[in-house]
């Protein structure tokens, strides 16, 4: 590897991760949004399926939506099982991911807390625990005295508004590095022949006797019978052409980094009643982030009044950062489902399938949601493991309530 | 959108208020309603990127529901008003906003 790199450096051309390409008139398989999922599933679909004709479509750069923005928590301590199964599968991906690639992704497993400052709040750890253990993830219910251990300058005492009484101990919980990811995803993706066509915007689908025949973009029209929507944010949107309709609101989400500092944090500290998530990236920048914004919108501008709350809840957990600067902020989109999991699979119209509703939990899935989706693709099936996300449970009342997201306001 | 027009009290900071969603017509004769339409004016939502006519609740202030015209892209809001019945379920109550 150092010599590769030597070489190219006095090349001075560095490898095309992926390449740009003339887009064709057909493809098997056309997916709508080049973030992590829809990657992830192009990826699954020429490796595990054969399935290479495939198109993907980003309407700006790839990773540039949900993929670039979040703030790249990996882990599986969900409440319900069918969701600890499902967000286990994707951390054993994660963890293979480099090797798979070749490609340092930085995947660091540096454990997982989540914090609770109610006796109910304990409680709820507590059954988390006991979930997560029967699904055979490793997770754990600790107590101040562990969690000082864990992490030192955290302020464990009975001083702020709300004192910490115990956490949800999570050690394969981590940090990655997200871009990489993305770009592992998409060079592979490449290398077995998938077209990745940036700056292409789909603005209709053509559906004939309730089936996918084509979709236009800005580029031109293509033929197809399988479209995914693997789309964050514009989701709805991209149904809407089919005519299509989803329980999904919306909501921008805001985070922030802090200058850089010398490294002090090494595990994930996150607080659900304080509405607060925080890592120390590799550059020694504080990651973090808080709730969803108060109303539905489309418009990722940042505000003052979330910086001001995110301070005085961070300040309550680590009173040292008093002088720390916040160096930048930014907001990504969320869609909120009613029950906080995802929905994926088929819908009323033929070849239209859906990988959206990704709401706070998006990335951390993206492996396993490719993966899968990409089974459905290929053997026209529903997946296990996804059966539980499926479209019509919401027209079966069966809901999987996984109030094991992250900042959502329960 | 730092800015609302509460009809009743005027331009308050939005965090006064409570977003109530999109304005969603209640199936009108519920036992005659079928499930599906139940179950879809339950969860399903439009989710536009566009103009919008949304609920908003006055927490801090007067205490009054009222509908809201907003663009979702932009959080730009045409005009604030009172929900009035009429034969079409949403009523119209114009009151402009102010700039």
């Amino acid at each position: 590897m150092p010599i590769k790199l030597i070489k190219q450096a006095l090349n001075g051309k560095p490898p095309r991760l992926w390449r740009p390409h003339e887009m064709k008139s057909s493809y098997d398989v056309v997916i709508i949004g080049g973030g992590a999922h829809g990657l992830a599933c192009a990826y699954y679909l020429a490796k595990n399926h054969g399935i290479t004709n495939v198109a993907v479509l980003e309407k700006r750069y790839i990773g540039s939506g949900g993929s670039g923005r979040n703030t790249t928590i990996i882990r599986s301590n969900y409440l319900t099982p069918e969701g600890v199964r499902f967000y286990d599968e994707s951390v054993k991906l994660y963890e293979q991911m480099s090797a798979e690639f070749d490609f340092n992704v930085m995947f660091s497993q540096r454990g997982h807390l989540t914090l609770a400052h109610t006796d109910a709040a304990v409680r709820t750890m507590r059954r988390r625990a006991e979930v997560n253990q029967l699904q055979g993830v490793n997770s754990s219910l600790i107590f101040p005295d562990e969690i000082k251990k864990l992490c030192p300058p955290i302020d464990v005492s009975d001083h702020p508004r709300y004192p910490i009484l115990g956490a949800l101990y999570h050690p394969p919980g981590g940090i990655i590095r997200h871009d990489a990811v993305v770009w592992g995803y998409a060079s592979h993706a490449d290398r077995m022949g998938v077209h990745i066509h940036q700056m292409t915007e789909v603005t209709g689908i053509q559906v004939e006797d309730g089936k996918v025949v084509g979709v236009e973009t800005t580029r031109g029209t293509i033929k197809t019978g399988m479209v995914l929507n693997a789309t964050a944010g514009w989701c709805s949107t991209i149904a809407d052409m089919v005519g299509v309709k989803l329980p999904i609101t919306t909501y921008p989400l805001q985070a922030c980094v802090t200058e850089p500092l010398k490294p002090f944090l090494d595990v994930i500290i996150v607080s659900g009643s304080l509405h607060v998530y925080v890592s120390q990236s590799d550059r020694g920048e504080l990651v973090m982030g808080a709730a969803v914004d108060p109303f539905a919108s489309y418009d990722m501008r940042g505000s003052l009044s979330f910086t001001e709350e995110l301070a005085g809840h961070m300040l309550e957990l680590f009173p040292s950062l008093a002088h720390v600067r916040i160096l930048r902020q930014w907001a990504g989109l969320c869609d909120m489902t009613p029950d906080y999991s995802p929905v994926m699979g088929f819908t009323p119209v033929e070849g239209f399938v859906v990988d959206v509703g990704w709401g706070t939990y998006g990335f951390k899935a993206s492996p396993v949601s490719g993966k899968r989706m990409a089974e459905l693709i290929a053997t026209n099936e529903t997946p296990e493991l996804l059966r539980p996300f499926r479209l019509s449970r919401f027209y079966e009342n069966d809901l999987v309530g996984e109030k094991g997201a992250a900042s959502v306001g329960h | 959108m730092l800015l609302l027009d509460c009809p009743n009290c005027g331009l308050r900071n939005v965090a006064e208020f409570r977003y109530g969603g999109e304005v969603n017509a209640r199936p009108k004769l519920p036992l005659d309603t079928a499930d599906t339409d139940w179950q879809e004016y339950i969860y399903m939502r439009r989710n536009v990127a566009g103009m919008q006519k949304e609920w908003w609740y006055h927490r801090a202030g007067c205490g009054c529901w009222f509908l809201a015209e907003r663009h979702t892209k932009t959080n730009v809001v045409a005009k604030t008003y009172f929900w009035r019945p009429s034969g079409s379920g949403v009523g119209e109550s114009d009151r402009p906003s102010s700039p």
